[in-house]
């Protein structure tokens, strides 16, 4: 009964997380791209105070809900020829496992509801000595569950291509078909490294080990043990994101919109909509693997440890809060970087992307690899 | 049976072709550089707005004006008054002749009070959202009494009879009268119609 309790309280959580940070993105992606352009971006839809003449702009972020009406309200349009069932599920195959992947990602430390609910002596009570770590399904396959999740969104987008009749469609499916698979083969070998470091693939594990220092100050931060795995993890994710600069299955002045070129209304808004989740879902994984997930530096559950010994205790409710928000915070950061990415850089060619793929970044991969198992090897002989 | 050829696809080289030293071609290198140029200019226009300055050079339209219109730009109309406020204009309609767009639109009256100038518009109105702003009826105003003066129609509006300028906002919204062509006042206390 806690258990569920508590349960229902992350999906709820997680879900609205996840929502919030697609609706957002929305706005975030123009207004950055905007202000990096020098100009002012999304800036005119408003909500009107009904009765009044008080219109709150807010900065464009209502421009997320005027599209999000906009889908909702339109012609839901078919092919003629469409292939009725495949159309139909294609949006949610690519949209489900999207929020999948976030049931295992830990969003914070390790909830002590004896010591969080002191106060309410009957809430503690209930909850007798149980423990909860800050995430849906505490599985110690985390990273394997990562992947075999999003390795579903690729039968999603062949499946919208192929069912939609359309060649354009068609294009942009096998398009998606083929990098998706060569990026999703580097963006699994190059967190090998970092499994290899950390004999684990629990993501709450894996985040529990980067709260130590490395070298008496350096944050053991998964970047600064694996700085090549880092960059290649991130550019393959963009890849398998299907974002500019590989944004080659929906190449906008090549294939209309590639696999979704026959969707409307709100199935094309589900697409777009599992688009802008995958970001924030990219942001967690790298900020779970690489940037010390949801602590910060010289950060226990406990408080702060600082590598001149000097400890500062705080209560449990502030570490969890302290938690939660720097986790979000660090998602933030990582998604505003795939956004300066995505107006930053132009598309590749098609056989750029493959070649990039195969000839560049899979042997780097392979070598970081290689280095990191001897480097793990050595330093296992030399502890004996 | 035609023969087709099965020579590979080469591609065209050309003289120009750009070329790329190993650290472009690396690619890495330069994409840094190229996120630090647009993370800078990022920062640069955030911080400004942040300071409650602005970040960007566009010009908010119906309620900034852009600085850099020409100084001889002419972009609205003026009708000219007489000394009484009345409109210089005599409804002879040749601007509404001349008009190429075809925008001015005047419905002439009469006025027996005035023998001087007995015709008058009861109604002028020109619609911008066909006006080419050439200057034309200007020239062709036998009485000057349209003018054209430096700034630019502000009508922005989603209905198109909202942008057109009736004689009332010509008259007045930027009163000018012809100092070189002085006209008596019409007879004291015989007018029956209030300038309009």
């Amino acid at each position: 009964m806690q258990d569920l309790a508590v349960s229902l309280v992350f999906i709820g959580y997680a879900i609205g997380v996840l929502m919030t940070f697609g609706l957002v993105l929305t706005w975030v992606e123009r207004k950055q791209g905007a202000i990096m352009s020098d100009r002012i971006g999304a800036n005119r839809a408003y909500l009107r105070i009904p009765f009044t003449q008080v219109k709150l702009v807010w900065w464009g972020l209502f421009h997320g809900l005027a599209d999000g009406l906009k889908m909702l309200l339109k012609e839901d349009w078919k092919p003629i020829a469409h292939d009725r069932f495949a159309y139909m599920i294609a949006p949610w195959v690519v949209f489900a496992p999207v929020l999948l992947v976030f049931a295992v990602i830990p969003f914070g430390g390790t909830m002590v509801p004896a010591k969080l609910f002191e106060a309410l002596p009957a809430v503690a009570g209930w909850f007798a000595d149980r423990t909860y770590p800050l995430q849906i399904a505490p599985l110690d396959a985390g990273l394997l569950v990562v992947f075999a999740f999003s390795g579903i969104t690729i039968i999603g987008a062949m499946l919208a291509g192929w069912s939609s009749s359309n060649k354009f469609s068609l294009l942009g499916a096998v398009r998606a078909g083929s990098q998706m698979v060569s990026y999703e083969l580097i963006m699994g070998l190059s967190v090998l490294g970092l499994i290899l470091i950390y004999g684990t693939v629990n993501l709450d594990a894996i985040v529990r080990a980067q709260s130590g220092v490395l070298l008496g100050v350096l944050p053991a931060w998964g970047v600064f043990l694996q700085p090549f795995g880092a960059i290649l993890f991130l550019v393959a994710a963009t890849a398998e994101n299907k974002r500019i600069p590989f944004d080659l299955p929906e190449a906008e002045s090549e294939l209309i919109a590639g696999y979704f070129t026959e969707y409307s209304a709100m199935k094309m808004g589900l697409f777009m909509f599992a688009e802008f989740i995958e970001i924030a879902i990219v942001a967690a994984l790298f900020t779970t693997l690489f940037l010390g997930g949801y602590n910060l530096p010289y950060m226990t559950d406990a408080g702060f440890v600082f590598p001149g010994g000097h400890e500062v205790a705080l209560p449990h409710g502030v570490v969890l809060a302290l938690q939660v928000v720097v986790f979000l915070a660090k998602v933030f950061i990582m998604c505003s970087f795939q956004i300066l990415v995505r107006w930053t850089l132009p598309r590749f060619r098609y056989d750029q992307l493959l070649r990039f793929a195969w000839k560049f970044m899979f042997p780097l991969t392979l070598a970081n690899l290689t280095v990191t198992a001897v480097a793990v090897w050595a330093l296992h002989l030399a502890r004996g | 049976m035609t023969f087709v050829s099965r020579k590979p696809y080469v591609r065209k080289s050309y003289w120009n072709a750009p070329t790329m030293s190993w650290w472009e071609r690396s690619y890495l290198f330069e994409i840094v550089r190229g996120m630090t140029i647009t993370g800078g200019v990022f920062m640069r226009n955030m911080g400004r707005w942040m300071t409650f300055r602005k970040g960007a050079l566009t010009t908010y339209y119906p309620e900034e004006r852009r600085a850099d219109y020409a100084a001889n730009n002419r972009g609205k109309h003026v009708l000219t008054q007489r000394p009484d406020g009345r409109p210089q204009c005599i409804a002879c309609n040749m601007c509404a002749t001349v008009c190429p767009a075809k925008v001015i639109e005047i419905e002439a009256a009469f006025d027996p009070d005035d023998p001087v100038h007995p015709k008058y518009p009861a109604r002028f109105e020109i619609d911008y959202s066909r006006c080419v702003f050439c200057g034309l009826c200007v020239e062709a105003c036998p009485e000057d009494a349209i003018r054209m003066v430096a700034d630019v129609p502000d009508l922005p509006s989603g209905e198109r009879q909202h942008m057109w300028l009736s004689l009332d906002e010509l008259l007045h919204w930027n009163p000018q009268s012809d100092v070189a062509k002085p006209y008596p006042a019409k007879g004291a206390g015989t007018r029956t119609r209030e300038p309009s």
